[in-house]
């Protein structure tokens, strides 16, 4: 027995050493920088320890600025991808020909690398001295005016930066929202037709609350996610997003570790605590709404 | 309501990627239901019974062939225009609402002319629930029922929007044992309280033969016979028949006619007037032998069930398609059945003769369908 | 009789509706699929368009008629695209072959071995899992500096080949293995180690070819780490290769040459998926989310 017991811990060995070195020390760590006063990278010496990196990225307008960014992003992006998704999924529930097709169709944007077609979508909006691009192109059909949505006014910048957004996390949802779909059971829907229910009113009253815990899911998944967006951002609008005004929480996280601005990982880490703070908050205020609206 | 059946067929495509050709579910199936009565819709389990009942509920739309409520065509009518309800055989209660809302759902549906007021809706509510004895469970949900409520539930809903046919699929075959006999009473007591036409479905034989007015055995979509369970089984039209309903099982022996005489194996058991020599396959129920010293039929012995006012008779014979006959007696002649041999005369009405190739019965000594 | 007419009636309407849904079903299917296909087409169209037919359109052309690989001579010329690709295909098989041994090993250790406090370490293994990377990535910054690791595969590779949610996965499949083969093993004395190698992974191999496609998908697309621990040309991914390119490669205004690098970047991911399309789908339904 004591000769297993000695064996197993050598197979959890690697795990253990990688996970405690990257993942558990870190974590510690990461709330000592945040209280360390004046924390210099290159002699890694420090005044004192206080809640002074706390206020100072709370009062800097770059963290505030994209405080804001992240919060527009969060509530436009995670309603309407998910009820995309929903309604995508429903009609991809209620066809037969073709439906493999367009399954694998819709997960494409899943395998791509975000940056690489972050520049499609920044060429695709860009207006520059040669051409208005294309999705002015169609703008104009349509009687507006061209906008240059990489350079331009916030509000252009934002709508890319959401439709963007949603393009690549949209796979995931339809993917997890067919699959419920197909799981609830045809019995409730055979037994639902035969007393004449409206296809609304099965939709309502069947489906939905037959789905609600996966619909909850990607809720809380989707809010998650958008709160830590980032990547995207600097696909399309480049690294310095401050410039842009385009900044997320963790860009901001990143620009102060290393970058033009970095070298601070104190402010870093104290904007990473708060943007964690701030996901719990949610994802709790999530788990107290969804006690009464989802059936399990 | 009255239903009628006209050649109802239904083919699906084969999923066999060799052969194209379709497979019947439902073959040329006609009938027709009286109205108010109780049908039992019989067979092994892939004989196309369940598609007929989503045929006639009209889940599923006929390959050729027309369906009649009274006298309206309603073959191409979408379920909900039908007027059916319908017993699921997993009940199908939606998991997130109460028995109350379960019940309700179907009269929430209703619309225009036929839309009912909120109090209307609660009073048909609970009379419905009141009919099968569930009005005190009303605000359950259905994972805190037992699996008889729940088929209750399942049956209030079906009958709370006043059907004019009710479809039943396998309501039994979710319930244990002594719950099934319970419930089959209940289903039995309610049509006939309601005088609804039912439609149920099943493949216990035993089920059907005891509740339902008529039945309809069938085998691979074909209907094979249909009758009051009775006639049925004393007058089976083939072997499939004869060997489906009964408990113990029909006891199926090689026979042979020659000379107007039946044998079974090579002892001479019955007369056989006026039929032509032939090799045959016999059945002989459980009930129809009689132990008798010098009986024609002589098994070898293995041994002997005592159930009380019978005895059950467990033999082997030489002739016999199966492993062991069972014969079951008056416990009085129990004294007979001793020894390594017993001896059988048997009663002409439960011997039931059949062509060996078709299956088919060869009506014997006037011993005639009826 | 006017009950018959009713009838038709009903029949016929419901037949028109379901007519109408599903044409608008169709439609807007389609047009999802239009949004979701445009960027790749944009894309391989303006690869094979010329610098100068490129830039001669005010009016984007949603087709050429003189299509040209020279983008894609430029690509792998101009800037060091082929380096890139070559950084990432070996990150990203190190990362993947050592994640598979490292979550492997832990797997059959919880799934198989006992020792006493294995539910404590698991419960603390799954409690790491709620631990967002953006916590944690400071201080590996940090360490992987002051390790002078930065700018070396090492410092790439080391912090992404542990993954809780993969030794979960894993061992909820191993415990699926019936007892009787690993007693079975044991009484012709088979080794721990040689079960593992030759019993329980070529059973659940399956579950093993998902998570390593499911890294395979993570490393290539890996932003934000390498981006950080790496400022040498010399040992940029595609993803800071592609942005590299997009700030200082091939002069600014070069995008036909830019999409030949996007598609070169993205086409090897999109033939794995398409060649794994189920068990890719089927990984990610079981709980993967874009990483």
């Amino acid at each position: 027995m004591e000769k297993r017991n000695h064996k197993a811990w050598l197979y959890l060995l690697p795990a253990i050493l990688f996970l405690g070195f990257f993942m558990v020390y870190p974590l510690i760590d990461v709330f000592i920088y945040s209280f360390e006063e004046g924390y210099n990278f290159a002699s890694q010496t420090y005044f004192g320890t206080g809640t002074y990196n706390y206020s100072y990225v709370l009062r800097d307008p770059y963290f505030l600025q994209a405080i804001k960014n992240t919060f527009i992003l969060v509530i436009i992006t995670v309603p309407v991808s998910t009820g995309l998704a929903l309604l995508i999924s429903v009609a991809l529930s209620s066809v037969k020909p073709l439906r493999n097709l367009y399954q694998t169709v819709y997960f494409l944007p899943y395998v791509t690398n975000t940056l690489a077609v972050g520049l499609v979508f920044m060429i695709l909006f860009k207006k520059t001295a040669y051409t208005d691009g294309m999705i002015n192109l169609i703008l104009n059909w349509f009687g507006g005016s061209s906008v240059d949505f990489i350079d331009g006014p916030y509000w252009a910048k934002m709508l890319v930066l959401c439709v963007y957004t949603i393009w690549v996390v949209m796979p995931f949802k339809i993917l997890i929202l067919t699959s419920a779909l197909a799981s609830v059971n045809q019995t409730y829907y055979n037994a639902a037709r035969v007393d004449g229910t409206s296809k609304l009113r099965i939709f309502t009253k069947i489906t939905l609350p037959m789905i609600s815990p996966m619909l909850f899911y990607l809720i809380i998944t989707g809010f998650i996610g958008a709160f830590k967006a980032y990547s995207d951002a600097v696909a399309l609008f480049g690294t310095n997003l401050n410039a842009a005004e385009m900044n997320t929480i963790v860009g901001y996280i990143y620009d102060m570790l290393y970058g033009d601005s970095g070298g601070y990982p104190s402010y870093a880490s104290a904007a990473a605590i708060i943007l964690f703070a701030i996901v719990l908050t949610i994802t709790c205020i999530n788990l107290l709404v969804s006690k009464k609206h989802v059936h399990y | 309501m009255k239903i009628v059946l006209q050649n109802l067929t239904k083919k699906f495509p084969s999923r066999n990627r060799k052969s194209h050709e379709d497979v019947v579910a439902v073959g040329d199936f006609t009938f027709e239901i009286p109205d108010g009565k109780l049908i039992g819709l019989l067979g092994p389990s892939g004989c196309g019974k369940s598609t007929t009942l989503n045929l006639i509920c009209g889940l599923i739309k006929p390959t050729s062939g027309k369906i009649f409520f009274g006298d309206n065509d309603v073959t191409e009518l979408p379920p909900e225009n039908r007027g059916v309800g319908m017993v699921f055989q997993n009940y199908a209660l939606y998991p997130h609402l109460t028995v109350k809302q379960n019940i309700l759902f179907p009269l929430e549906n209703l619309k225009g002319k036929d839309k009912l007021s909120k109090t209307e809706m609660e009073s048909r509510a609970l009379e419905a629930a009141r009919l099968v004895q569930i009005d005190d469970l009303m605000e359950r949900k259905p994972s805190e029922l037992s699996g008889g409520q729940q088929q209750r539930v399942a049956i209030a809903r079906a009958l709370v929007k006043m059907p004019h046919v009710l479809l039943l699929d396998e309501p039994l075959s979710n319930l244990d044992a002594r719950l099934r006999l319970q419930t089959r009473e209940e289903i039995r007591k309610i049509q006939r309280k309601t005088k609804i036409t039912t439609i149920f479905v099943t493949h216990d034989q035993e089920e059907a033969m005891s509740i339902s007015d008529m039945i309809v055995v069938m085998k691979d979509g074909i209907v094979q016979q249909i009758g009051k369970p009775q006639e049925v089984y004393d007058n089976p039209v083939n072997l499939f028949v004869a060997k489906f309903l009964g408990t113990p099982p029909i006891n199926a022996f090689d026979g042979k006619i020659e000379n107007q005489t039946l044998y079974v194996g090579e002892d001479a058991v019955m007369d056989a007037k006026g039929v032509l020599d032939q090799e045959v396959a016999v059945g002989i129920r459980p009930e129809g032998f009689i132990l008798q010293e010098n009986g024609p039929l002589c098994c070898k012995l293995n041994r002997v069930e005592v159930m009380g006012r019978d005895i059950s008779i467990v033999s082997t014979h030489g002739a016999f398609t199966g492993t062991a006959i069972r014969s079951i007696v008056d416990a009085e002649h129990s004294r007979h059945a001793t020894g390594e041999y017993v001896h059988f005369a048997l009663k002409p009405k439960k011997v039931l003769v059949f062509n060996k190739e078709t299956q088919e019965r060869i009506y014997i000594n006037g011993n005639q369908h009826t | 009789m006017e009950n018959q007419m009713d009838y038709i009636k009903i029949e016929k309407s419901a037949r028109l509706r379901q007519k109408v849904r599903n044409i608008a079903a169709y439609l807007f299917l389609t047009f999802w699929a239009v949004i979701v296909l445009f960027p790749f087409y944009w894309m391989l169209l303006t690869s094979v368009k010329s610098y100068g037919s490129y830039n001669g359109e005010h009016v984007p052309r949603l087709f050429t008629t003189s299509p040209t690989l020279e983008n894609y001579r430029e690509a792998f010329t101009a800037v060091p695209l082929e380096k890139y690709i070559t950084n990432t295909v070996i990150f990203t098989l190190v990362t993947t072959a050592l994640m598979l041994v490292v979550i492997t090993l832990a797997a059959f250790a919880f799934a198989r071995l006992d020792f006493r406090g294995k539910n404590l370490v698991f419960t603390l293994f799954l409690a790491l899992m709620m631990i967002p990377t953006e916590l944690v990535v400071i201080t590996n910054f940090t360490t992987i500096t002051n390790l002078d690791m930065r700018n070396t595969f090492a410092g790439l590779i080391l912090p992404s080949v542990t993954s809780v949610f993969y030794i979960y996965l894993l061992k909820e499949n191993f415990e699926q293995v019936p007892d009787e083969l690993y007693r079975a093993a044991k009484v012709d004395g088979t080794s721990d180690l040689k079960y593992l190698y030759k019993v329980l992974m070529p059973i659940c191999k399956p579950t093993l070819v998902t998570v390593a496609i499911l890294k395979i998908i993570e490393c290539w697309n890996l932003y934000v780490w390498p981006r950080l621990i790496t400022d040498d040309p010399n040992y940029f991914l595609v993803s800071n290769g592609i942005q590299e390119i997009r700030e200082n490669g091939f002069g600014r205004d070069n995008i036909p040459a830019m999409m030949a690098a996007v598609v070169v970047i993205s086409v090897p991911l999109i033939v794995l998926f398409l060649i794994f399309r189920k068990k890719i789908m089927a990984g990610v339904s079981r709980g993967g989310t874009k990483g």
